[in-house]
């Protein structure tokens, strides 16, 4: 016996003769793998529950009543086991298994996009036998059928290992596809005619051990033996990812998603995944541009582009110049483009988010909780915000998981049902704009004072708030912007006064968390401080005193004739701001309009004077910010389309034609000013990011302190209106999800959505193309019947191809409210 | 969208099965009965109301279901005839049964008849062994068949002489078909004087064993 013999805490296990420490509960086939004996494995994922389903790593277990051979990940370690991984008897076993899996594995390698990466290569090379026996004819199957619009099955190739179908079922709920059929003709496959079309099918090409799962964008691009590869940061949503990206001859083929415990856990949502495609769309700029007298945008060269923008902000006092967007930029270019307009022109009209997000001070002012702290077991998640499923999906498989497996209570406070819904303890719906009525009703209802809010009843109200248990994690965000963001904002500061409750951030683009902590919005500084609190820095010469504008003021500005430039920085706000009308008339009023783009959008099509393109992430060196504030690293993989210049080189250049040069050399030398100004990112060293280039660094603390906001009036609830709700889908008709080919299909068909009774009250069949009305103008869509939405409302889509729900939309107003009838 | 497969009575039915159980997922395997006691076999309709009724997947339904023989998920006759050709019937006549059925019949195992009265399929045993060459017909056995039996037992059902065979899917009367002469009694062994009943009637020696 050993000293830990008696020790609860470890097990001591024999693994070929050495003694090795367990923790009880650990799965032999990961404690002999942590020490350093690696055992074959086909079914087995260390994310996923082991099913013992391939039989490889059936290992010869001694475990006191004599040796046998024992599926080691099924097997929890004991103390006292001797494990032996390379006995004759284990690596009969091993060659046994192999010449199974391989009877029926057809030997088209050379022609497999797997081979090279292959674990079943891989693993008959090490562990199986060097020859066939088998000379009968194989199984045969109709060779690769689509099962969705990106991912192919090989059914000849499959092994039946369980791990597609255990992930679409455990680990996304979306259980499309399944073993089907019996014995011999067990395989993968659909439901006919319902394909396997889930937000997170590119996790499934990921994990299959051998090619019988590949991806369209993939498929015969590469061979693994080519690929080059870095670890960056996924940049499509806040999470941030972790991603290994692969590129072949200076073009990303592939991203993977790499396990990062505190984030991704290597899952990652097919938009997340796919999006590389959008840096190699034709339409990308690879020069700039000039709108001619004539209107037509024309490639120029940077001198001419560049001195057409430094003439138009020479000309122009600073508080009549603004800036929107920028929250997909790194961190490293957003401190650059914040100090240029914030610390060198002088002006605070700066907004990286589109009125669609929420307050800068109010998400830097919220106590902050990580992803693990949210999926603590015993906790309890609020959902106050978007469908994350659609949203920020590598966030709903881990609320999911935390919900479904570690007793994690989920509580929605949703305007509509979300992907969570099936699994969420309590589905609250409020009545679109009075979400903090309700809010303020479950806190109070936590005191032990229930009473209805917002159409919820005071018994659910109540039921609810009994459920709330352990420490308290609100996912804040903005569940529809056809409300106002005040509702929002008053339902957070209502929830802040819940017994050890911690906030994170729902907020959806890119780096839109970094473009806070670095300034982008009004009234702000670098390193979450306000505005008030005077300079950062002596490089910040002329920090203006005055709070500006956030992007509805500059919009209203603006179309009042009161901003001259207006710099769009990947922003599109025709698209993505709530009020349509206002963009348009904000855009046509401006004198000039600069775009920094990597692709062109609706908004600067139609409007931009001056276009200067940007690279993308992958082409540039960088950090990203995540929701929770982790920043990581972004490498450049590849180069640039044309002169396409990262967007912090194009800042500096406009400085230093403008006569006060930022300083910066490199994104080492940002980091290192940011770094110097701001103790929030002191951690940010250079060799603090080399080391923890999988997890990233957290960056905690803030100066800013909680805004007070009232929750609005909302109109009476009038028999002939319906409330609008929209929300993001995951594909829509934005720019990048557009330019990524495998996606673009995807952007479903709008329809607005009804519950029953105002779905039967209309009284057409589904599909009825219908016409849905506000003041601000009107909508032909087909109408469909959704449980899922409260009555009283009617959901559309926000951005969706051909039906843009913004037009519909008057941001003064607290609600929406919209007429659907029959046309 | 909601799928409308069963019937009203089954439907409620179908709701009262669901509520048997405390996992509604558990409803799945008796709701693919129900509906191919509907419909004699199951279809996607059906496959999709149960994954409605049960908070599953059509996916999910028919992975499941496809595991089991007896559920079908492409139209067969009226009835189901499956000859058993395993070890006991073989050695005793069962593939010349088959083949004998194959020609009564006009389709080759696995087929249906033109009129869609008769499947006939090729089976491995079905726990008569005692009695081959046996075959089943919608699950109710018949024994010791020999190729005039066969045809009788067409013509009986064709003529619709054969009350106690119900259409395929049937469930509620499926009961196993054991002829008077040779059930085996409730005598326990001790208390036996005599050979058993499958022994005697057989007029064969008991080898030995009592």
């Amino acid at each position: 016996m050993t000293d830990t013999a008696n020790d609860v805490s470890t097990v001591s296990v024999t693994v070929n003769g050495v003694e090795i420490e367990a923790t009880p509960g650990e799965l032999l086939i990961d404690a002999c793998e942590r020490t350093g004996t690696y055992i074959p494995r086909f079914c087995y994922h260390p994310r996923m529950k082991p099913v013992g389903m391939c039989r490889m790593c059936l290992v010869e277990v001694d475990a006191g009543r004599g040796p046998g051979l024992q599926p080691s990940c099924m097997l929890p370690v004991s103390d006292g086991m001797r494990v032996e991984t390379e006995s004759d008897l284990t690596k009969k076993a091993q060659d046994g298994v192999l010449e199974f899996l391989l009877a029926n594995h057809p030997l088209d390698c050379p022609v497999c996009d797997k081979g090279g990466e292959c674990p079943l290569q891989d693993q008959t090379m090490a562990f199986g036998p060097g020859e066939t026996r088998f000379v009968e004819e194989k199984r045969h199957y109709e060779k690769p059928i689509p099962i969705s619009d990106t991912v192919y099955l090989d059914r000849e190739r499959c092994i039946l290992c369980d791990r597609c179908t255990r992930f679409a079922d455990d680990v996304a709920g979306d259980t499309l596809i399944h073993f089907m059929d019996r014995g011999n003709n067990t395989q993968v496959n659909t439901f006919p005619d319902e394909p396997f079309a889930s937000y997170f099918s590119g996790n499934t090409v990921q994990i299959c051990p051998v090619g019988a799962l590949t991806a369209a964008p993939y498929r015969f691009k590469a061979r693994p033996w080519d690929l080059e590869e870095t670890v960056s940061t996924a940049w499509t949503d806040s999470v941030g990812s972790r991603v290994t990206v692969q590129s072949s001859r200076n073009q990303v083929v592939r991203l993977l998603g790499v396990d990062a415990d505190a984030v991704n856990w290597g899952w990652l949502s097919d938009k997340e995944r796919f999006a590389f495609e959008a840096l190699n769309s034709d339409r990308r700029l690879g020069a700039p541009q000039l709108r001619q007298p004539g209107g037509e945008l024309v490639d120029a060269g940077w001198a001419p582009a560049l001195a057409a923008v430094t003439d138009a902000l020479k000309q122009t006092p600073a508080s009549r110049v603004g800036l929107i967007g920028g929250a997909r930029l790194t961190n490293e270019s957003q401190y650059a483009w914040t100090k240029l307009f914030k610390g060198g022109l002088g002006t605070d009209n700066v907004d990286a988010q589109l009125g669609d997000g929420l307050p800068a001070q109010l998400v830097l002012s919220l106590r902050r909780a990580s992803i693990n702290e949210a999926c603590r077991p015993g906790g309890t998640v609020i959902l106050c915000g978007p469908d994350l499923k659609e949203d920020l999906g590598a966030l709903y498989l881990r609320i999911r998981h935390a919900v479904v497996n570690d007793g994690v209570t989920l509580i929605e406070i949703t305007p509509t049902r979300t992907g969570l819904s099936g699994i969420a303890a309590h589905s609250l719906h409020p009545a679109a704009g009075e979400v903090a009525a309700l809010a303020s009703a479950l806190v109070a209802a936590q005191r032990g004072e229930a009473q209805g809010a917002a159409g919820v009843s005071a018994e659910q109200v109540a039921q609810a708030a009994a459920a709330l248990s352990g420490p308290v994690t609100v996912v804040l965000g903005r569940p529809s912007i056809a409300e106002s963001v005040d509702s929002v904002t008053a339902a957070a500061l209502a929830l802040t006064e819940l017994p050890d409750v911690a906030f994170l951030s729902a907020l959806r683009r890119g780096n839109v968390h970094g473009a806070l902590d670095m300034g982008m919005a009004p009234g702000l500084l670098p390193g979450r401080t306000p505005l008030s609190a005077g300079t950062v820095s002596e490089v910040w010469a002329n920090t203006p005193s005055e709070p500006g504008l956030d992007t509805e003021g500059m919009l209203r500005a603006a179309a009042a004739g009161e901003l001259d430039v207006l710099v769009l920085l990947g922003a599109d706000p025709l698209s993505d701001f709530p009020d349509r009308q206002l963009a348009r008339k904000a855009l046509e009023a401006v004198t000039t309009v600069v775009a920094i783009e990597s692709l062109p959008n609706p908004s600067t099509l139609a409007y931009a004077d001056v276009v200067l393109p940007a690279a993308m992430a992958t082409e540039v060196d960088g950090t990203f910010t995540n929701l929770e504030g982790r920043v990581s690293v972004s490498e450049q993989k590849v180069t640039p389309p044309g002169t396409a210049r990262a967007d912090w080189m194009i800042a500096s250049e406009i400085a230093r034609r403008l006569g006060n040069d930022l300083g910066f050399g490199s994104t080492a030398d940002i980091r290192a000013e940011m770094v110097s100004v701001s103790p929030l990112f002191a951690g940010l060293t250079e060799e603090a990011l080399i080391e923890h280039r999988i997890e990233g660094v957290l960056v905690t603390g803030s100066s800013i302190s909680l805004p007070s906001a009232s929750a609005p009036e909302t109109p009476h609830h009038d028999a002939y209106s319906l409330r609008l709700v929209t929300g993001r889908r995951m594909y829509d008709a934005g720019t990048m999800v557009q330019a990524s080919s495998s996606s673009a299909g995807l952007a479903a068909a709008v329809a607005v959505r009804l519950g029953t009774a105002d779905f039967e009250r209309l009284g057409c069949a589904e599909g009825t193309t219908v016409r849905v009305a506000s003041a601000q103008g009107e909508l032909l869509v087909p109408v469909v019947h959704d449980r899922g939405v409260p009555t009283g409302s009617a959901a559309l889509a926000a951005n969706a191809p051909g039906s843009p729900a913004n037009t519909l939309i008057d941001c003064s107003t607290s609600v929406t409210e919209v007429r659907v009838e029959r046309p | 969208m909601t799928t409308e497969f069963f019937s009203n009575d089954n439907l409620h039915l179908a709701h009262e099965i669901v509520s048997r159980y405390p996992v509604k997922k558990s409803a799945l395997i008796p709701l693919l009965h129900l509906a191919q006691e509907q419909h004699g076999w199951v279809c996607d309709d059906a496959m999709r109301q149960i994954a409605d009724l049960t908070g599953t997947t059509p996916a999910e339904v028919r992975g499941t279901g496809t595991f089991y023989e007896m559920f079908k998920f492409h139209p067969v006759g009226k009835y189901v005839v499956n000859v058993c050709t395993n070890i006991s019937c073989q050695l005793l006549g069962g593939e010349e049964l088959l083949a004998h059925a194959e020609q009564t019949l006009g389709v080759k195992a696995g087929g249906t008849t033109a009129d869609g009265l008769f499947t006939l399929e090729d089976v491995e045993c079905i726990a008569a062994c005692t009695e081959a060459p046996c075959l089943q017909v919608n699950y109710r056995y018949r024994l010791k068949v020999t190729d005039d039996d066969f045809d009788t037992l067409i013509a009986d059902l064709r003529a619709g002489r054969t009350a106690e065979i119900p259409e395929h899917g049937t469930l509620a009367a499926v009961r196993q078909h054991i002829p008077a002469d040779a059930m085996a009694g409730i005598v326990p062994p001790e208390q036996a004087t005599e050979m058993p009943v499958w022994l005697s009637r057989n007029n064969q020696d008991a080898g030995g064993q009592g």
